[in-house]
C-alpha cells in the first residue's frame, strides 16, 4: 500500500532515507537541511527506524563516521548544506576514493561571504569534481525517489552519490508526495554487500600510501599504482550511466513514477529554442515554455537530471538538432560562466551543432526566479540571436552597472 | 595468468613488504653493538624496548637482536631510546666503510 502525503522536500528526503532502511545517519545541523536528520533523529529515537545516530562536532567528522560505518558494511545517510558540504570536501574526495556508496542529500544553498541562507546551487557544483554521482531534483516526489534510487545506483557501481535539491524552494515548500509501500521498495533495493569484508579474522589495510607507479605486493599480485585507481573510479562514473538509467527504469515499473534517467525533457518535439536547466529552476522553466507556447515561440525545457556523471550522449541526442538553446543556471564558475552551460557546449563540439547558445545566471543567494522572467529572457535571447548574438552570458534580474 | 589487482580501492592484507621495499627510504642506518645491548650482555630475553617502539615492527626480539634492514626507514627512533645506547645511527657511505 502507498499513500500520498503533503510533505516539504526535506520530509520527502528523511522518508527516502527511512524507507531504504538506512543503519547509519551522521549530521550536523545547517540550514536549510537541518529539518531532514530532526526528522530521522526523531523516528532513531522513537524507534521507528533501527539505526544508529551518530553526532559530531563538524561536517568534517560527520563524512568522516559516513567512511567508517559504509566501510564496515552499513547503509549510511547524510544531509547537508552550502558550507557544510564546503567543510566536507576533503572527506568527499576520501568517501569517493574508497569507492563508498554513501548517500548525502545537498539541500543547495548559497556560499558566503557574504552569508547566504537562501538557495542556489555553487555549493554542490563546487564538489563537482570530487567522484560523487550528482543528482538535481525538480520536486518533492522526485526527492524521495532519488533518495531510494541513489542507493541501488550506489551499491551497484560502489561510488557516492549527491541527491541535491534547492533550498526553501523544495525543502520548505510543501507539496504532495506518494509515500512508496516498505516491502516494495525493500524488493527494489537489495540490502549493500560491501567491496571489502572487514573482519578481525582477516585484516585489512585501509587506504595506505598508493605510490604513482604500479608494484608487486607481499604475494606477488601486481597492485595499482595511484593514477590507476583514479581511472577505475573515472570508469565507474562513465558506467553508472547506464546502471542509473536501467534504476530509473526498473523503478517505474514497479512504482509508475519515471524521472527519465539522465535527463527529461518537455515539449522538446518541435522546438525552435530549448530552455536547459537542473533542479527547481527547470520546473519553473516548463511553465515558461508553456507562456512561450501559447504567445507562439516553439519552446521545450531541458532538465539535467544527473550532472555527473554528464549525459554526453543524451545531450547530444537531444540539443544536437536545436536551433538554439538557452541555459538557465544557479551557479557561476568565476572568471568563465555557468558549469551547466560549459559543459554542455563542450558535449556539443564535434557534433556540427552551430547552435547559439546563451547562458543565464539566475536565481544567486535566493533570488526569485519567476516563469515569466524566464519567458522574458528567452524572448531577449531570441532576439539577440536574430540579431547575430550566438554566444551571451546575461546575470538575470541583476544590477550590473 | 598473472596475478591481477581487481580491488576497487587502496585495501589490502597487511604483510612484511605490502608498501614496498621501504628500506630503500634510509639516510641513516642502525647498526647495534652487541656488547652493550643488554638482551646480549645478559644472554636472555630482556629490555627489548627498540622492538617496542619500532613504528614498523620490523626489529626482531631475540638474542641478539635484529633489525631488518629490508625495511627499515631509519627512523632512529629505535637508537633514541635504547638505554644502554647499544644502537647507533650510521649515515649511508659511513655504514659501507
Amino acid at each position: 500500500m502507498s499513500n500520498v502525503e503533503i510533505m516539504t522536500g526535506n520530509q520527502a528526503a528523511a522518508y527516502g532515507a527511512k524507507l531504504s532502511k538506512v543503519q547509519v545517519i551522521s549530521a550536523y545541523p545547517i540550514t536549510p537541511s537541518t529539518p531532514v536528520t530532526e526528522i530521522i533523529a526523531q523516528w532513531v529515537e522513537k524507534g521507528e527506524l533501527k539505526a544508529e545516530y551518530i553526532r559530531v562536532e563538524s561536517e568534517h567528522s560527520v563524512m568522516a563516521v559516513c567512511i567508517s560505518a559504509s566501510t564496515v558494511g552499513a547503509r549510511v545517510f547524510t544531509a547537508t548544506s552550502s558550507h557544510g558540504l564546503l567543510y566536507m570536501h576533503e572527506q568527499l574526495h576520501w568517501a569517493a576514493g574508497s569507492r563508498l556508496p554513501i548517500v548525502l542529500c545537498c539541500v543547495n544553498r548559497g556560499v558566503g561571504a557574504p552569508w547566504s541562507i537562501f538557495n542556489d546551487q555553487q555549493d554542490s557544483i563546487a564538489q563537482r569534481d570530487t567522484g560523487w554521482i550528482q543528482i538535481y531534483c525538480r520536486d518533492n516526489q522526485e526527492i524521495l525517489d532519488s533518495v531510494i534510487q541513489a542507493y541501488r545506483i550506489a551499491e551497484e557501481v560502489y561510488c557516492p552519490v549527491m541527491v541535491c535539491y534547492d533550498g526553501f524552494v523544495l525543502s520548505h515548500t510543501i507539496m504532495p508526495v506518494e509515500i512508496p509501500d516498505a516491502e516494495m521498495v525493500c524488493r527494489f533495493l537489495p540490502p549493500y554487500k560491501p567491496h571489502t569484508i572487514l573482519s578481525p579474522e582477516d585484516p585489512r589495510n585501509i587506504n595506505p600510501v598508493i605510490f604513482p607507479w604500479q608494484r608487486r605486493d607481499a604475494e606477488g599480485i601486481l597492485r595499482d599504482g595511484y593514477m590507476d585507481m583514479r581511472w577505475k573510479l573515472q570508469h565507474a562514473l562513465e558506467g553508472s550511466r547506464e546502471v542509473i538509467i536501467k534504476t530509473c527504469r526498473d523503478y517505474a515499473e514497479l512504482f509508475g513514477r519515471d524521472q527519465g534517467g539522465m535527463l527529461w525533457t518537455h515539449r522538446t518535439e518541435d522546438a525552435e529554442v530549448l530552455l536547459a536547466a537542473m533542479g527547481s529552476i527547470a520546473t519553473e522553466a516548463t511553465t515558461a515554455t508553456d507562456i512561450l507556447r501559447e504567445e507562439g515561440i516553439r519552446a521545450g525545457v531541458v532538465g539535467i537530471r544527473v550532472y555527473r556523471p554528464f549525459p554526453r550522449e543524451e545531450i547530444r541526442d537531444v540539443f544536437g538538432k536545436a536551433p538554439a538553446i538557452v541555459v538557465f543556471e544557479k551557479n557561476i564558475s568565476y572568471g568563465y560562466e555557468g558549469a551547466l552551460c560549459a559543459d554542455i557546449k563542450a558535449a556539443l563540439y564535434g557534433t556540427g551543432s552551430r547552435a547559439p547558445v546563451h547562458n543565464f545566471i539566475a536565481g544567486l543567494g535566493g533570488r526569485d526566479v519567476k516563469a515569466r522572467e524566464l519567458a522574458e529572457a528567452t524572448r531577449s535571447s531570441l532576439a539577440a540571436i536574430a540579431a547575430g548574438n550566438s554566444e551571451r552570458q546575461t546575470w538575470l534580474d541583476c544590477v550590473t552597472e | 595468468m598473472e596475478p591481477k589487482d581487481d580491488n576497487i580501492s587502496a585495501m589490502c592484507k597487511p604483510a612484511v613488504g605490502e608498501a614496498g621495499r621501504t628500506g630503500d627510504w634510509r639516510d641513516a642506518t642502525p647498526v647495534i653493538d652487541h656488547s652493550k645491548c643488554i638482551a646480549s650482555v645478559k644472554n636472555r630475553p630482556a629490555c627489548y624496548l627498540c622492538w617496542l617502539y619500532c613504528p614498523d615492527g620490523i626489529v626482531t626480539a631475540g638474542i641478539p637482536v635484529r633489525i631488518d634492514l629490508e625495511y627499515c626507514k631509519g627512523c632512529g627512533i629505535c637508537a633514541e631510546e635504547c638505554p644502554a645506547k647499544a644502537i647507533t645511527m650510521v649515515m649511508h657511505e659511513e655504514a659501507g666503510k
